[in-house]
């Protein structure tokens, strides 16, 4: 069994279900996240771990013991929350002391244990100020450091970088990924940020309205997403709706009157799919020399890209083309759109069944 | 834009009826009580305008005022503790209730202040009286019956009745503000419900608790429906004092002089306190 354990665990407020049936092993030193839109029950999920909400249903087990029903002070996992509830009428030290404190870890220990954890989170001369006295940043290591430093068998960060402006927070995940790195933590991180997710985890679970329905390596989540919600949310990509067709060892999928060479799949004839691909994996050539012919309504220049909209007749498609410093084609000019069939993926349209 | 004139009137005027509500009922009143503290006072002449300090001097000398005083300052405390021992854990516990029961709980609290004082007050003597509710029912138990009407003990109960809306409502306020996830933070940490309490959230009320025991011991200590009623003619507080002299004793100067010491009173045990606390309370929450 997994270090820590998720059975069949649900949620439910009155007539809400806020979590349904999730079902999750993770293993000691992983760095897993979250990852859903806003609402789809990620802070209750995180908060049944962390004792903060009891569940309606399932087991929770933390190295073999059952926690299900056990007392948040009693758990023992660092929890850092959105808001970072840092306690204002302490100074940092005092706040990442408080834990040791309740473990009566004796004056010197505790001392020396602060230091080290604000060290590590790189605020050593900051140890006495007040929370009101630090950046948005500064706060959120304060509580990454009074989190860790009573040395927590499981890390629950909630949102953690949500409050940052965007450069601040590409830094901090660089320095939260450090910092786990080092410590080694079992670390489990809610996010609604695809991009987060994919750069800083082990493993990414996407959860949709209270379930959870994929679990994988980020790079596996980029290039096989099980379902069109997912290939939309994690990063870009143009979908196409059709009926698939199979012929003899080959098959194709039919879009508005035409047809496109797809993988052979396992489904029936005339199946409503989607027809996924990502604007990187498409390669402009002449016009009649790809796959498919369109027309380009507008281009933007990204700095390291180009990004294109073409009119086609199975739709308008999103293609970025990488920045190699020659010209590329005009708005309006005829195009052909090519791709490698192993990077279509197709996907049973359930909304249209 | 609006572009601003070097002088605008509408800050005049819009806070002149304040002002002028405030000089005419507070400040006038005051300095008239004040000049009427210095003027002497003969039994068969009636006040004399001619200056005299004797109405302080007889009041700082005499073991009876003196006593009323002394009795006015422990009832205002006792209040003012009672209702910070009642009222913050009633904030909170209301703090941390559902949405429909609330409202319910805070109407419940604040829905007395709709009721005059002397109705409250004469509820209590009703209750509390030689052959009031609580009597009967000590009797019926075979107990024998305690006197409870006309003792500072009456006065206590029915002004911590009164009061405790003052401190529930300055504490709940505190606790609106206050994030739930930091107490939720104390107990990841592995700090009790109780603990989680002393050492997170009291701090952070402590303010509210500031004021609340403000207004409770300023409005205890110049209460007067209360002790005249429930205190009877011989259990007197500073209020039902001045009363007297104004009244009975038709001796206006002196019970100028009166009102004068207990507002002078009242002020500086206030300000003292506010410091005190206040000082330590903002240095850590800014
Ligand atoms: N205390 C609560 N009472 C009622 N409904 C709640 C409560 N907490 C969360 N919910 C509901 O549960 C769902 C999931 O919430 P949450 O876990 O906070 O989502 P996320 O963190 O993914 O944005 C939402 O629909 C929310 O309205
Ligand atoms: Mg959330």
């Amino acid at each position: 069994m997994a270090f820590l354990n998720l059975e069949q665990v649900s949620k439910d407020f009155g007539p809400v279900t806020a979590v349904c049936n999730v079902s999750l092993g993770i293993e000691k030193g992983e760095f897993v996240s979250l990852l859903g839109p806003s609402g789809c029950g990620k802070t209750t999920t995180l908060q049944m771990i962390a004792g903060l909400v009891e569940p309606s249903g399932g087991r929770i087990s933390l190295d073999g013991r059952d926690i299900t029903y056990e007392k948040p002070n009693r758990r023992g996992l660092g929890v850092v929350f959105q808001s970072y509830a840092l306690f204002p009428h302490m100074t940092v030290a005092e706040n990442v002391a408080f834990g040791l404190e309740m473990r009566r870890v004796p004056r010197s220990e505790r001392n020396e244990r602060v230091r080290e954890a604000l060290s590590l989170v790189q605020l050593a001369s900051f140890a006495d100020r007040y929370p009101r006295q630090l950046s948005g940043g500064q706060r959120q290591r304060v509580a990454i450091a009074r989190a860790l430093v009573i040395s927590p068998p499981v890390l629950l960060l909630d949102e953690p970088l949500s409050n940052l402006d965007a450069k601040l927070r590409e830094e901090m995940q660089f320095e939260l990924r450090r910092i786990q790195r080092k410590v080694g933590t079992t670390t489990i991180m809610v996010t609604h940020d695809q991009a987060e997710a994919l750069s800083i985890s082990d493993r990414v679970v996407v959860m949709e309205a209270g379930r959870m329905t994929q679990v994988d390596a980020p790079y596996r989540l980029y290039e096989q997403p099980s379902n069109a919600f997912i290939s939309s949310f994690v990063g870009k990509t143009n979908l196409l709706a059709g009926k698939w067709r199979r012929n003899g060892a080959s098959a194709y999928v039919e879009i508005k009157g035409i047809s496109l060479e797809a993988p052979i799949a396992d489904l029936s004839d005339a199946a409503p799919v989607m027809l996924s691909i990502r604007p990187e994996k498409i390669l402009l050539r002449e016009p009649g020399a790809g796959r498919l012919d369109g027309r380009v309504t507008n281009r933007f220049f990204l700095g390291s890209q180009w990004l294109f909209t073409i009119e086609t007749v199975a739709g308008t498609m999103t293609v970025a083309i990488p920045n190699q410093g020659g010209d590329p084609p005009l708005e309006g000019s005829a195009v052909g759109l090519d791709w490698t069939l192993t990077n279509l993926r197709v996907i049973p349209d359930t909304a249209n069944l | 834009m609006i572009r601003r004139s070097p002088f605008t009137f509408a800050p005049w005027l819009l806070a002149g009826p304040g002002a002028l509500f405030f000089f005419g009922l507070v400040i006038l009143p005051l300095c008239l009580t004040v000049i009427l503290s210095f003027h002497a006072y003969d039994h068969s002449k009636g006040i004399q305008d001619t200056f005299t300090l004797s109405h302080y001097a007889a009041v700082v000398t005499d073991e009876y005022y003196l006593s009323i005083f002394l009795r006015t300052l422990r009832i205002s405390a006792l209040t003012t503790l009672i209702c910070a021992a009642i009222g913050v854990p009633e904030a909170y516990i209301l703090s941390r209730m559902r949405d429909p029961w609330r409202s319910v709980f805070l109407l419940v609290i604040i829905g007395p202040l709709l009721v005059s004082v002397v109705v409250r007050a004469f509820g209590w003597s009703m209750l509390l009286g030689s052959q009031g509710i609580l009597n009967q029912a000590l009797h019926l138990l075979g107990l024998p019956s305690a006197k409870i009407l006309y003792t500072e003990t009456a006065i206590v109960i029915a002004l911590v009745h009164v009061m405790l809306p003052f401190m529930v409502i300055p504490v709940w306020t505190a606790l609106q503000k206050l994030d739930p996830m930091v107490e939720a933070a104390a107990w990841t940490l592995g700090a009790s419900r109780f603990t989680a309490l002393r050492r997170i959230v009291m701090p952070q009320v402590s303010l509210g608790v500031l004021s609340g025991s403000l207004i409770v011991f300023g409005l205890s200590a110049s209460a007067f429906a209360v002790p005249a009623l429930l205190g009877g003619r011989r259990l007197k507080m500073a209020a039902t004092l001045v009363y007297d002299e104004y009244l009975q004793e038709l001796n206006w100067p002196l019970g100028a002089a009166i009102a004068i010491i207990v507002l002078v009173a009242n002020l500086c045990i206030m300000l003292a306190y506010n410091r005190m606390i206040e000082v330590r309370a903002r240095r850590t929450l800014g």
